[in-house]
């Protein structure tokens, strides 16, 4: 928003070539108003963590480092600098962390090709102190702002995007599908907006990263309002299938199309006994 | 005929409606002779068994997608110029798509009853093709298609043939983002075909893929030509089914000469225009209520992205699954052009596949020298071999059809999916000949079942001791009805190889008395009458 504005104003004193006489306030005002935009978008973020869990404060950071040595060292070492068994999360900021344990991937149980999806082991606000922990190692990308995350955007851009950048993987309807090696991009009904934003932010395991100069936060938004789109209101055309396509359709009409009408044909040719 | 009955009093007088009916029929009868196309049709037998009937699944199901089809082409489109989709459909909304597109979405979201009749459309079209399949297997399986009922199962597999293409070219015509990927591989295949590829495809697509007239094409194809060719090889194959008539199965009173069963007027008749209703009503249920080919996730065809999960309807399952159990890296480089086995072999394969299918009446006449008419169908354990051969060619389709969904097979099992293409790859070869064996082997043991049944009846499950303090389990008849379904069917020999008219053996006879050893060289002969009055004596 700040952005906006100064372009403005300054396209403007540049077409009169003349310093108006309002330019030293004009100036004072953007220059106020870029330090105090920026400001302003520091604290909010720090205020869409603080809604979480009430202050980022060092005792945050210190529980977290407790939970972190307790459940996540023996992969990804102490202080997070990496093990054999696990990379390093230096870096990864609290976007990645927020992802793999909000959504139960991490702690990792065996391994596997692909972590496992598994019912989240914390609360919500021990989360938090194991994301503001690893952000507190080195700057990373940081739990998205809840502007970003309403579903009100452009749906019909985000379907685009989503088509363009997401569907050989996840198939259009977000179903999922297969990638090689065991691994496989999983369905996208029922993702939390925020766990949309941070994978497409941070990339877990197979699926690539779209950072900001890819996908701009907006694009993001737009695709996280696809998806709630077509998850929120109901398929028109009756069942869905699963979402899967022709082979889905296929073996439905095998089965119960021509099923239900072998048990008619067996019904009229039975002998009237 | 009409002015009779009023003289006698017995008769009563006719109603004012009869006399209408029966004066309008004999107009019509007087100038068309309709009346003994009438009675030759009404008199025709219809056999009681369920298989008979999945020919007229199909019949109806084609009923339904013409009706269906042709609502479709009053809203349709068939145009690739662009246009800004400003229908109901939200997250399309202001986007760029053909009017083709926008057309088929303004039909789902925008016209009254639109979405019902498209969902009826594709789905008849599946059932169609599957009903086809099941009474081709059907027809296959009981050796229906033997003299003299060849060439209607030629007819029969044309318009298999042209059932795809008809299916083909309808999925094709929405123009979003599956149809637009179906038509690249396409385009990929034809472009593979050493020196006309290339031009073909250009011919195609009038240009470049993916071109600006592929879709008006594929629709004259779609709506004119195809049905057209369709209704015409229907006919024929009605007509040579009047004709010939129907094979039956075996049983007392059912001879090679004569076809037992309920003449079609009336009870057949009623039978089949209720069984049209339910067809049309199965089919109307499914359109109502479960999604088929929701255009609306695929959005407006563009190069660039492919869905996962991009899979082609079932029907063409079978050539997707062999492109994708090809082996990588198959390519030869001749004077500087790319021969891409990895596509000229299936195109190659495939072929060869349905040739075989299309051409197997001649084979087996051929190989087994049998000239005979046949009308009585064979139980599928009677012709061991036959029936083989037709579960080898179901398990290397069924095979490659797999193939075709390999992706959903390793994301539902949690398997690999090099796991799964290496598994379908050794199976495309060994699973054929497996199915051969067993199969065989299945039908000589139920044959030789048959046979201890028909001498000695069938193991009652009552144990008596005789008096001598033997045990045994006392064996009861089967009834003629049944014994006779046991007993009637052909004994084949394995060909002699002679020479032919002028003293020679050809390799052609070799070949041929070998293959023919093969078909019947295990056999189970039928008991004869010396065997079962024998058997009735004890
Ligand atoms: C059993 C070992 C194991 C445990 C325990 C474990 N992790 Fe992991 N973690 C891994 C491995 C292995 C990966 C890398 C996965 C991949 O990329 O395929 C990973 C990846 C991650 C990533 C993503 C890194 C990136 O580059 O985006 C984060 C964040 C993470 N772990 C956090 C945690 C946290 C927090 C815990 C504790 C709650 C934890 N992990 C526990 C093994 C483990
Ligand atoms: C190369 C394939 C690939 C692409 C492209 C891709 N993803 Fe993913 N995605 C994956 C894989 C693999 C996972 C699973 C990672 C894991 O289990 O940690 C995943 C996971 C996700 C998840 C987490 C799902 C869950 O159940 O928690 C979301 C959300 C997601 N992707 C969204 C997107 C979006 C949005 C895009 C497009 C901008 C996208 N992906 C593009 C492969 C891909």
């Amino acid at each position: 928003m700040s952005k906006k504005t100064t372009s403005d104003r300054s396209g403007r004193g540049r077409n009169t070539g003349r310093r108006h006489p309002l330019a030293t306030v004009a100036l004072l005002a953007i220059g106020l108003m870029t330090t105090g935009g920026a400001y302003a978008a520091v604290t909010t973020a720090a205020a869409a963590d603080e809604t979480a869990s009430p202050a980022v404060t060092q005792s945050t950071i210190d529980e977290g480092q407790v939970l972190f040595d307790a459940n996540c060292a023996s992969c990804h070492g102490l202080d997070a600098a990496g093990t054999e068994n696990g990379p390093t999360l230096i870096g990864v900021g609290s976007a990645a962390v927020d992802f793999q344990v909000g959504t139960g991937r991490m702690p990792m149980a065996r391994n596997q090709p692909q972590a496992e999806q598994k019912p989240a082991q914390f609360t919500d606000e021990q989360v938090t102190a194991l994301a503001e922990y690893v952000a507190s190692l080195a700057p990373g990308p940081a739990i998205p702002d809840e502007e970003y995350l309403q579903a009100d955007g452009d749906a019909t851009n985000g379907a685009e995007l989503f088509r363009i950048n997401c569907a050989m993987c996840h198939n259009v309807a977000g179903a999922g599908g297969a990638l090689t090696q065991g691994k496989y991009a999983p369905t996208l009904r029922g993702v939390l907006p925020q766990h949309i934003y941070e994978a497409m932010q941070t990339g877990p395991q197979n699926m690539p990263v779209f950072n900001d100069l890819n996908l701009s936060p907006e694009d993001k938004a737009d695709i996280i309002t696809y998806l709630k789109y077509i998850e929120d209101n109901p398929a028109p055309g009756g069942f869905r299938l699963g979402d899967l396509g022709p082979v889905a359709e296929g073996l439905f009409m095998w089965i119960f199309g021509l099923g239900a009408l072998v048990a008619v044909t067996v019904w009229l040719t039975a002998k009237s006994h | 005929m009409t002015t009779a009955p009023t003289s006698t009093p017995s008769t009563l007088p006719p109603t004012r409606t009869a006399r209408l009916t029966g004066a309008a029929a004999n107009y019509i009868d007087e100038r068309t002779s309709i009346s003994g196309i009438v009675k030759e049709l009404g008199r025709k037998i219809f056999p009681d068994h369920w298989s008979f009937m999945l020919g007229e699944v199909a019949l109806y199901s084609f009923v339904v997608i013409l009706l269906s089809g042709t609502w479709l082409t009053f809203f349709f489109q068939p145009s690739m110029a662009e246009v800004h989709y400003e229908g109901s459909y939200v997250p399309l909304k202001g986007l760029e798509m053909s009017i083709a597109y926008a057309s088929a979405l303004d039909i789902s979201f925008d016209i009254r009853g639109g979405l019902l009749m498209r969902q009826m459309h594709h789905w008849a079209a599946l059932l169609f093709i599957a009903a086809i399949g099941l009474h081709m297997l059907r027809v296959f399986f009981t050796g229906a298609f033997r003299k003299p009922r060849e060439i209607n199962w030629f007819v029969g597999f044309v318009l298999f043939i042209l059932a795809m293409a008809e299916g083909f070219t309808g999925y094709s015509l929405p123009d979003d983002l599956l149809s637009g990927n179906g038509l690249r591989i396409i385009d990929g295949m034809v472009k593979a075909i050493p020196i006309i590829g290339v031009w073909i495809s250009y011919l195609l697509f009038g240009g470049e893929f993916p071109g600006t007239d592929v879709v008006a094409r594929f629709y004259s194809l779609h709506i004119l030509l195809l049905p057209a060719v369709l209704v015409a090889a229907l006919g024929v194959h009605m007509l040579l089914l009047i004709i010939n008539k129907h094979t039956q199965f075996a049983g007392p009173g059912k001879t090679n000469d004569n076809v037992v069963g309920v003449p079609i007027m009336p009870v057949f008749a009623a039978k089949a225009g209720g069984f049209f209703f339910i067809v049309f009503g199965v089919l109307t249920v499914i359109a109502a209520f479960f999604t088929i080919n929701p255009i609306w996730n695929y959005g407006p065809y563009d190069p660039s992205p492919v869905s996962a999960g991009t899979q082609p309807d079932w029907y063409i399952g079978f050539a997707d699954g062999a492109l994708r159990l090809v082996p990588p890296h198959l390519e030869t480089v001749i004077f500087g052009y790319v021969f891409s086995w990895n596509i000229l072999l299936p195109l190659g394969v495939l072929p060869l596949f349905l040739g075989a299918v299309a051409f197997y009446p001649w084979l087996e006449a051929w190989i087994t020298g049998d000239k005979r008419e046949h009308h009585i169908a064979d139980r599928p354990r009677n012709a061991p071999v036959r029936t083989a051969i037709g579960a080898a060619g179901v398990t290397f389709y069924a095979v490659l059809w797999a193939a075709a969904s390999s992706d959903l097979i390793a994301t539902h099992f949690g398997l690999g999916i090099e796991m799964v293409i290496h598994t379908l790859q050794a199976l495309l070869f060994i699973g054929p000949v497996v199915a051969f064996m067993l199969t065989r082997r299945i039908c000589l043991g139920l044959q030789r079942k048959d046979r201890e049944i028909a001498l000695h009846g069938f193991e009652s499950g009552r144990i008596v001791r005789l008096p001598g303090g033997e045990y045994i389990e006392v064996h009861e008849q089967v009834d003629e009805y049944e014994r006779w379904k046991l007993l009637a069917y052909d004994d084949y020999q394995p060909l002699m190889l002679r020479p032919n008219a002028r003293g020679q053996i050809t390799v052609g006879e070799r070949i041929r008395s070998r293959l023919s050893g093969w078909f019947y060289e295990d056999r189970i002969s039928p008991v004869n009458q010396r065997e079962l009055e024998e058997s009735s004596h004890h």
